[in-house]
């Protein structure tokens, strides 16, 4: 009953955070300089016209009535109209979404990996020079971000060695056989490896500059549970029992260190998406965050909205995902 | 666990993070120099364009032009120069942002933190509805709405990035508000307030001044990605980020418009991030 209630108040409290998010949002950019509708029509518009076009998109009404509209809308799945291409928000929005989902999981997957092996090396070789050299490396990772580490590897894979693009999603002259905006998943799925090598070629140097923070703060915090859990008594027993220093680790010792960093990988994984808006600039990748900056610089009020709401749509559930994992995870939790 | 091994281990520990304090500090110094001097050290005037000295290389490769030691940009510009004079922005948005964000996220954090009750729920609430904004586009988004310029990004940066301070000092506070020495305070007579000021500030403080000067590193990044994204401000005026957007566009016939800025903002962000865990080592127990 009580790990029903808990999840109940944690939805709860997440549909505030998106309510306050939304009219946040909503009144902020109304505050924009700059008329989107004078910005559409060609130079030599009348007043006339311009107030007709206003009515036309609901901006001639008093804000609050506006967010009114706006919200019910919402309601109903309508998130308005892009006035820079004319088409639904939602499927503009949807229709990046799946590029910035996989940038997103690529870079997920770039960091555990590369986290993981670097606590795992740092906890075979504790005390020694190894794990001295993995904690420069973990600190350098950590305290650098991804913008610049994306220019860092642009120079060094995409102009010194040039073995990566360093910008589009895909090569623009293949032929494209997809029917999803997954194209790296479908790809596999199809058996087109040609393609799938060429995505992955696009995607690699923004997905490990988005990884190399999160790896490092999930080295740096795996190696040290790893390190304090290889002090417990259950682990002792193990190497008492013969097995090797890797198997202790592997197999004793991983599983129950897990736990917090998992945790905070949700946190964290959150930050790594927020950071896709400038990677994916840096990289002239065609993803969600990209679609945002142009949207800003053309003053393309619904389209901004659309894209900030579905942005804390995603940061609220992946938080909410990681909070009922670990309840569901800890036992301490979950027989509360 | 004190065996002669451990010593030695952590003594070898503690030279390294000196080593690395003094060297962010050495080189966040010449940042500063370079700064106040630069109209006396720059050899060239940095707007001054000159097509016919456009795309110069540095001096050690083949073609480099006398004078220009760092190569020119396409518009014909000194590299050098505008490093110098970028490192003005830089510093300045980082000493501004970074001071006012930790002034108002300190004291948000501290009041939720010690107080506890409505004025923790109203501004823990509001640190959930922030953290669900994606950073850089709400960044890009404020400086639409209140146009390019200097003041705009520390504005930007401060309304961003409170609740890092906020978050930190609140649970801080939480921790110290629970111990005895309060209560002691509260019973010889001391109001809240004054509780607040003279028995908590000062144990939060430590933690302040690492997360001060790990948000002076993040300003810095902030103006360079806005300056990429063309929003920082005015376009002519040298600032790294605007020299990286240049750098990214020519990168393939000029990369040394690239590589230089790019040095000066790592080292930079690197030695505020290391300034801050070296003196988290030496003064935090708590962040440590």
């Amino acid at each position: 009953m009580a790990f029903l209630r808990i999840i109940l108040l944690r939805v709860l409290t997440t549909l505030v955070t998106l309510a306050g998010v939304a009219v946040i949002v909503f009144f902020v950019i109304r505050v924009v300089p700059g008329n989107p509708i004078a910005m559409m029509l060609p130079p030599g518009a009348t007043e006339d016209d311009i107030a007709r076009l206003s009515a036309l998109y609901g901006l001639d009404k008093p804000m609050v009535t506006q967010f009114g509209i706006w919200l019910a809308g919402v309601m109903q799945g309508d998130f308005g109209t892009s006035i820079t291409t004319r088409q639904p928000v939602l499927g503009l929005v949807l229709g990046r979404l799946p590029a910035t989902l996989e940038l997103s999981i690529m870079a997920l997957v770039m960091a555990v990996i590369l986290g993981g092996s670097a606590a795992l090396i740092g906890t075979r070789g504790r005390g020694t020079r190894t794990e001295g050299a993995i904690d420069v490396a973990n600190g350098m990772a950590l305290s650098v971000p991804d913008f610049l580490w994306g220019l860092v590897l642009m120079l060094v894979f995409g102009v010194l060695l040039p073995v990566f693009h360093i910008s589009g999603r895909v090569t623009p002259s293949l032929d494209l056989p997809f029917t999803t905006g997954f194209y790296l998943f479908e790809s596999l799925i199809r058996l087109r490896f040609d393609l799938w090598a060429d995505l992955v070629a696009h995607m690699f140097m923004p997905a490990l500059a988005l990884a190399i923070p999160l790896a490092a703060i999930i080295g740096q915090l795996l190696k040290q549970s790893l390190k304090e859990t290889m002090n417990l008594d259950y682990v002792t027993l193990a190497r008492t029992k013969g097995y090797g220093e890797t198997h202790v680790i592997l197999r004793e010792a991983l599983r129950n260190a897990a736990l917090p960093t998992l945790t905070l990988v949700g946190v964290q994984f959150t930050f790594l998406i927020g950071g896709t808006v400038i990677i994916e600039r840096l990289f002239s990748y065609e993803g969600l965050g990209n679609m945002a900056i142009d949207a800003v610089i053309n003053r393309d009020l619904p389209l901004i909205q659309g894209i900030v709401i579905l942005f804390a749509v995603i940061f609220t559930a992946v938080n909410l995902i990681v909070d009922l994992l670990y309840a569901v995870l800890n036992p301490r939790l979950r027989h509360a | 666990m004190l065996d002669a091994k451990g010593l030695d281990g952590r003594s070898l520990v503690r030279r390294r993070a000196g080593l690395r304090l003094w060297l962010s500090a050495l080189w966040l110094g010449m940042l500063c120099l370079a700064a106040l001097l630069a109209p006396w050290v720059a050899p060239h005037d940095p707007l001054s364009q000159d097509l016919f000295l456009g795309r110069l290389p540095p001096f050690w490769v083949a073609g480099a032009e006398p004078g220009y030691w760092l190569g020119t940009d396409s518009l014909g510009r000194d590299v050098l120069s505008r490093l110098l004079y970028g490192a003005r922005v830089a510093l300045l948005v980082a000493v501004l942002a970074g001071s006012i964000t930790c002034l108002i996220g300190a004291t948000l954090g501290l009041l939720a933190g010690f107080l506890r009750g409505w004025v923790d729920m109203v501004i823990s609430r509001l640190i959930d509805i922030w953290m669900a904004f994606p950073p850089v586009l709400f960044s890009i988004l404020l400086i639409a709405v209140l146009g390019p310029s200097l003041t705009s990004i520390i504005i930007a940066i401060v309304v961003i990035d409170w609740t890092r301070f906020a978050r930190v000092v609140r649970a801080e506070a939480m921790v110290q508000g629970t111990m005895d020495y309060v209560a002691s305070a509260r019973v010889a007579g001391r109001g809240r307030i004054g509780t607040m000021l003279r028995e908590i500030l000062p144990n939060v403080l430590p933690t302040i001044v690492v997360l001060l000067t790990l948000e002076m590193g993040i300003a810095v990044i902030v103006e360079a990605i806005l300056s990429f994204v063309n929003l920082s401000i005015a376009t002519d005026d040298p600032t790294w980020g605007g020299m990286i957007s240049e750098g990214r566009i020519s990168i393939h016939q000029a990369w040394w418009v690239l590589v230089f800025p790019l040095i000066a903002l790592f080292l930079t962000v690197l030695a505020f991030s290391q300034l801050g865990e070296g003196l988290k080592d030496r003064f935090d127990p708590v962040l440590r």
